[in-house]
C-alpha cells in the first residue's frame, strides 16, 4: 500500500546528513573518519543508494499494481477511510522492517569495508573505488 | 517473479562492477546498490506476506514477469540519467561544443 514511504523517509534524513557531513569534511579534510580511510559521507552514500534505489523501484511496483496514482491523494488507500488504518499498519510493520533490514545490511557492509581497509597496507589502497 | 529478476540483475551488475573495480567510471557500483536496495525491500515484503498469509512465495505469471522487466528497464533508465548528468567521459560537453 505505502510501505515504501518508511525507507523514503529514512532516505531523506540520511541524504541531508550526508550533505552536512560532506560540508564538514570539505572544511576539515583531515578529520574524515577518524584514523581509517572511509569518510562518513562515503559510508552514507552507500546507504542512500540502497534506500533511494529501493524506494524508486518500489514506487514503480506500486504504480503497476494501481496503489499509487499521479493525482491527489496519490495513494489509492487514502481514498477510502476504511483503508487508512491497514495502510498505516503496513507501514509500521513491512515498511519499518524494510528500512531496518537495509540499514543492518549497510552496517555490515561498512564493518566489512572498514576491516578490509584496516587490513590493507596504505600503499596498496587506490584512490578510486566503486560504489560512489 | 520481479524479486527473482531484480536479484539476478543485482548479481550480474555486482559481478561486472567487481571485474572492473577499482575503476568505476560508469557508476556500476551505484546501479548495483540501487538494485540490491530494491531486492532487499522486496525480500522483506515477500517473507512477511508469506509468513502472514501463506500461499506461493513467488508470483510466477505473465504480469509479474512484465513487472520484473519494467523494474530492470526503469533501474537502467535511472542509471543512464545519472551517467548523462555526471557525464564521466565528457561526451555531452564535446557534442554541445561542436
Amino acid at each position: 500500500m505505502a510501505c515504501f514511504l518508511v525507507p523514503a523517509g529514512e532516505a531523506i534524513v540520511t541524504t541531508v546528513v550526508q550533505k552536512i557531513m560532506e560540508g564538514k569534511e570539505k572544511k576539515a579534510p583531515g578529520e574524515k573518519a577518524g584514523e581509517e580511510g572511509l569518510s562518513w559521507s562515503r559510508r552514507l552514500s552507500w546507504l542512500n543508494k540502497l534506500l533511494w534505489g529501493g524506494t524508486i523501484l518500489l514506487v514503480l511496483e506500486h504504480v503497476w499494481h494501481g496503489e499509487v496514482v499521479p493525482w491527489p491523494p496519490f495513494l489509492t488507500a487514502m481514498e477510502n477511510p476504511a483503508n487508512v488504518a491497514p495502510m498505516l499498519h503496513e507501514m509500521a510493520t513491512i515498511g519499518v522492517a524494510m528500512a531496518v533490514t537495509v540499514t543492518i545490511i549497510w552496517l555490515m557492509m561498512v564493518l566489512i569495508a572498514e576491516s578490509k581497509a584496516k587490513a590493507t597496507p596504505e600503499a596498496e589502497v587506490k584512490p578510486i573505488s566503486g560504489g560512489e | 517473479m520481479w524479486l527473482l529478476m531484480t536479484t539476478l540483475a543485482a548479481v550480474i551488475t555486482t559481478a561486472i562492477w567487481y571485474a572492473k573495480a577499482p575503476e568505476d567510471k560508469y557508476k556500476l557500483g551505484s546501479l548495483s546498490l540501487m538494485l540490491w536496495g530494491a531486492t532487499l525491500m522486496w525480500l522483506v515484503d515477500h517473507v512477511m506476506a508469506y509468513l502472514a498469509e501463506g500461499g506461493d512465495f513467488l508470483e510466477i505469471n505473465l504480469d509479474a514477469t512484465l513487472l520484473g522487466i519494467a523494474v530492470i528497464v526503469f533501474a537502467l533508465l535511472a542509471w543512464e540519467i545519472m551517467l548523462l548528468v555526471s557525464d564521466p567521459k565528457g561526451v555531452l560537453r564535446k557534442v554541445l561544443r561542436r
